[in-house]
């Protein structure tokens, strides 16, 4: 027990290292677990109930009651910006994992068997990628009705191409590498090469590729809301606040969704930022 | 032959290649390739690129499908045997690798890519595994503190130590090596060279031993293959090949090895143009095209692969015709 | 290794004694103290330290060493090619009596293209894929001599030939995908060869070929000595390469040379334990059985030993070895060498 201060204290020592060598990644990593922090203690920080309204209150500019001002019912739009950090995340996560999912299946399905059942997935895979996503998504959105669970599915759909196709590709890499004729040279199933010696290698690319989709997801989520597609009010979302502050910008009332709108920038700014310098981290040379 | 550990008969490989937009051709890397090896020999496979010598010897431990030939390990038939079934003899015939970094997966830790196959055969109890992978280790000169270590952080020659081990942990009877030291320094090469040599007489390996280095293979090869556009040539003791040799591709080989020494002189023939594609390679003699003793008999007949005498063969259709007890001098 | 066959003997001819001194008047290359090191952004590596190399006119000089042992980078910094993390951080390079450290970029790109060339390992990787060797050599000689049109065409056909490719007319056409591997080190030849350099730098001509396409080019390196008077640095791993074709030969470990000396003087007088177990390591055809290996393994330049870097793996290592740092000493009329104890090992 007595080692693990000491190992503590090497860790943090290896960790202050390696962001002062990675200034960008770790900048990008700071922003969306501050963030994740702020969403997960959004009770504790919010000075208000995000669904409380007081009409007394309305539209008021940014104050120190109010650090993002007031909307059109008088609602608190920090705490609101606050709580939308679970429910975007949420959705963008979400999206994600079920893109991630069906997407690597429909990819590396394909390139194990290859042959007729390869062509007709890669064919779907094209069709479904030759529709502009987000109109795709609409339609999606717009069939199952508004609401989160229908959200992540429509923008999972889209993305399921993107994962279907690299980890097909990269799945055929590596099966043609030297170590995985090597693996079956030793003896090892089909079954086991694909997990213990041909998965690992291929999560890297899909890992960076899914955390730069995890920005697109919550801009796609935010602006189905936007348009009416997504989630509905009073759910605290940032799309939907800034369609509620839309009409209002040339009024002057910029931070009802000025706010929402920066949240948005900077958590799809800070996914990419972790996304290009991932590819770096999970480089097996660097261990 | 029937002591032979390994023996392979007629083996083939044929991939076919596009050619144009519709075409397909074909390119033959292996034809009508027969060896055999005994318990604790060693073969030598020599050729240079294009001469199908990988091709054979993945194509004898079934890591490729041959397109035809027979290949018997311990007199059992392996060539049509289901993949499940050939996993249950692949701890008998492992192979070292010619890139020892790219034949290891880069994300395990070298010791538990050489207890991959003694767990995968249940070759000792789980709970010896790991004091087994440390005997390995130490059996290929590597120490206990490079079991936890990854594959890009050993160097060239603790890579193929790494390679060796792996393969030996199944305690095969064959060991295909295919160019196991080309990618390394000299000083390590001549480590691993000595480490298989010790390791053969330790272990009683029968090795198939793929190189295209004849000084390599004049110090650890008993006999010689030499092989040329996918067929072999000349078959025979390592010095009788090397310092006698009958085909005039051979002849060639031995030449343009470079000298040991500035004050050596050789005797050099020169192989004309560049090398012939293997892709629908010369009906006969293969040699042809390049060779400098060919004459117009070498194009017309087939040129078989023929004893000379009871350790030796070779296909030069010249040789077999003009040869008086295995002399003959062409250029007279 | 009596072979009946054809008899050609061998292209290497060993110049007489007098004939050597002569050349040395005619120095074109001198390597004076040439330090390199490689900046990393946390650390500091010294890949070179303090290289001394000369080359006269129809000199062939062999740089032999195992990787890492800054062979390569002694070539690239010569040629003002190293990129970083490459640096060099001393020393001179005289080249015709100029110091081509101190010239500026486009000063070093002109003798680069004009009097100093050089090639490299993997020829058909470094010519450009998209364009074919006819294009390629027609612009090369537009620049270095202005030719054009049929002119230029002719002279290309003529270098191809020169460089022994049969039917340089198609080889013009070709791209260097349609080339084999042998083929294509000879275009890279012709392509050196076309300003007329003084100075030829070969970096692994041969290690990529095939053994009976090595032979070849050695014997057409050779050629471009006896026919062009050209200089040359080979740099290999190979000595038997060194054996075949070079003059004198410089033998480097750990960013150092450790000895130098005529070919047959390196095979015959060898002072240096390094070079002892080099030629003692390597298989050979004619003597079969248990190899010589030299222990533990090459340093790694980011932990040089101190002192004689060779002293880990050395047999006949003492306490001044792990200490001091040995110079390149004279140790006969031509004959260099960097080891404390050489006189006692003789």
């Amino acid at each position: 027990m007595a080692a693990v201060a000491p190992r503590i204290r090497a860790n943090s020592r290896a960790l202050l290292h390696w962001c002062r060598r990675n200034p960008v990644t770790a900048f990008g990593f700071g922003i969306i677990i501050g963030l994740g922090i702020l969403g997960l203690l959004a009770p504790l920080v919010a000075p208000y109930d995000p669904y409380a309204l007081n009409p007394a209150n309305r539209m008021r500019p940014p104050s120190w009651d109010h650090l993002f001002g007031t909307g059109i019912f008088g609602e608190d739009i920090f705490s609101r910006v606050l709580y939308g950090i679970r429910i975007d995340f949420g959705i963008g996560l979400g999206a994600v994992a079920f893109g991630l999912v069906a997407g690597s299946s429909v990819g590396v399905f394909a390139g194990y068997y290859g042959g007729k059942i390869d062509e007709v997935l890669m064919r779907l895979m094209d069709i479904v990628a030759a529709f502009p996503g987000f109109i795709l998504a609409m339609a999606i959105a717009g069939v199952l009705g508004p609401s989160i669970p229908n959200l992540i599915i429509a923008i999972a759909f889209v993305n399921v191409p993107v994962y279907a196709r690299l980890s097909r590709s990269r799945f055929l890499v590596i099966r043609s590498s030297l170590y995985a004729m090597a693996a079956r040279g030793v003896g090892a199933s089909d079954m086991r090469i694909l997990a213990w010696h041909l998965l690992p290698n291929s999560l890297a690319p899909i890992f960076v590729q899914s955390t730069l989709q995890c920005g697109w997801a919550i801009l796609d989520a935010a602006g189905l809301s936007f348009i009416g597609l997504g989630v509905h009010l009073p759910t605290p979302e940032w799309g939907v606040m800034i369609g509620l502050g839309a009409p209002r910008i040339i009024s002057g009332q910029w931070w009802i969704s000025f706010f929402p709108g920066l949240a948005i920038a900077i958590t799809v700014m800070g996914f990419n930022l972790i996304g290009d310098g991932l590819q770096d981290l999970l480089d097996p040379k660097r261990w | 032959m029937t002591d032979s550990l390994l023996e392979v008969a007629g083996l083939g490989k044929r991939y076919p290649v596009r050619s144009g937009v519709f075409g397909f051709r074909e390119l033959v890397a292996a034809d009508e390739v027969s060896l055999s090896v005994k318990a604790g020999e060693t073969l030598a496979l020599v050729g240079e690129s294009g001469s199908g010598k990988s091709t054979v010897g993945r194509c004898i431990l079934r890591l490729e499908t041959p397109s035809g030939g027979r290949v018997r390990l311990d007199g059992k038939e392996i060539t049509e045997l289901p993949e499940s079934e050939v996993r249950k003899l692949r701890p008998q015939m492992q192979m070292v690798y010619q890139e020892p970094l790219e034949s290891l997966n880069p994300r395990h830790p070298v010791g538990k890519l050489v207890a991959e196959p003694l767990f995968l055969h249940g070759i000792v109890p789980k709970s010896d595994i790991k004091r087994r992978v440390v005997e390995l280790f130490r059996l290929v000169g590597l120490g206990e503190e490079h079991v936890g270590r990854y594959p890009h952080a050993l160097s060239g020659g603790q890579q193929q130590r790494v390679g060796i081990a792996r393969a030996l942990a199944s305690n095969p009877r064959l060991l295909v090596l295919d160019e196991p030291t080309s990618a390394l320094d000299v000083s390590v090469e001549a480590q691993i060279l000595n480490l298989l040599k010790d390791l053969q007489e330790k272990l009683k390996l029968a090795y198939l031993f793929i190189s295209h280095d004849l000084a390599v293979v004049s110090m650890l090869a008993d006999r010689v293959a030499v092989l040329y556009l996918g067929q072999i040539v000349e078959t025979g003791p390592t010095r009788d090949v090397l310092f006698n040799s009958y085909h005039p591709y051979t002849r060639a080989l031995v030449s343009a090895t470079p000298v040991d020494h500035p004050r050596q002189k050789k005797r050099r023939i020169s192989l004309s143009g560049e090398p012939t594609s293997p892709i629908d390679p010369p009906a006969n003699c293969r040699l042809v095209p390049r060779c400098p003793f060919a004459q117009p008999v070498c194009s017309k007949v087939e040129a078989e692969l023929a004893s000379v005498d009871a350790h030796r063969s070779t296909r030069c259709v010249r040789f077999q015709r003009e040869h008086r007890n295995g002399i003959w001098n062409p250029s007279e | 290794m009596d072979l009946p066959g054809i008899a050609a003997s061998s292209e290497k001819a060993h110049s007489p004694q007098g004939l050597e001194q002569a050349r040395e008047s005619e120095e074109i290359l001198r390597v004076e103290e040439l330090r390199v090191e490689f900046h990393f952004p946390d650390s500091k590596v010294v890949v070179l330290a303090g290289i001394d190399l000369d080359v006269s006119m129809g000199e062939i000089v062999g740089i032999v060493g195992e990787s890492g042992s800054g062979k390569s980078v002694t070539a690239l910094s010569i040629i003002g090619l190293l990129r970083p993390p490459g640096v060099v951080t001393g020393g001179r390079v005289l080249f015709c009596g100029e110091n081509l450290l101190d010239l500026g970029a486009d000063e070093m790109r002109a003798v680069r293209g004009e009097r100093i060339s050089m090639i490299f390992q993997n020829p058909r990787a470094s010519l450009n894929p998209v364009f074919s060797v006819g294009k390629v050599l027609r612009e090369v000689l537009r620049l270095h001599s202005g030719l054009r049109g049929a002119a230029a065409r002719s002279r290309a056909i003529e270098l191809l030939s020169d460089v022994g490719l049969p039917d340089p007319e198609t080889v013009l056409a070709r791209y260097p995908h349609q080339l084999s591997g042998g083929m294509a080190q000879r275009a890279m030849i012709a392509l050196a060869l076309a300003s007329s350099p003084q100075l030829l730098l070969a970096d692994e001509p041969s290690t990529a070929l095939d053994v009976t396409i090595q032979y070849q080019i050695i014997q057409l390196l050779s050629r471009l000595r006896k026919d062009r008077n050209l200089a040359q640095i080979v740099i290999t791993h190979n000595l038997g390469v060194i054996a075949e074709l070079c003059d004198r030969v410089a033998v480097m470990y750990a960013g150092t040379i450790v000895e130098e000396a005529p070919v047959g003087q390196i095979f015959d007088e060898t002072r240096h334990p390094y070079t002892k177990g080099l030629l003692a390591a390597r298989a050979r055809t004619e003597g079969a059985g248990e190899l010589e290996s030299i222990p533990g393994q090459v340093p790694d330049m980011r932990n040089r030993p101190a002192g004689c870097a060779f002293h880990p793996r050395c047999a006949f290592a003492t306490g001044i070895c792990r200490t001091a740092t040995p110079i390149l000493e004279m140790s006969g009329a031509r004959h260099k060498v960097a080891c404390h104890r050489w006189k006692e090992l003789a």
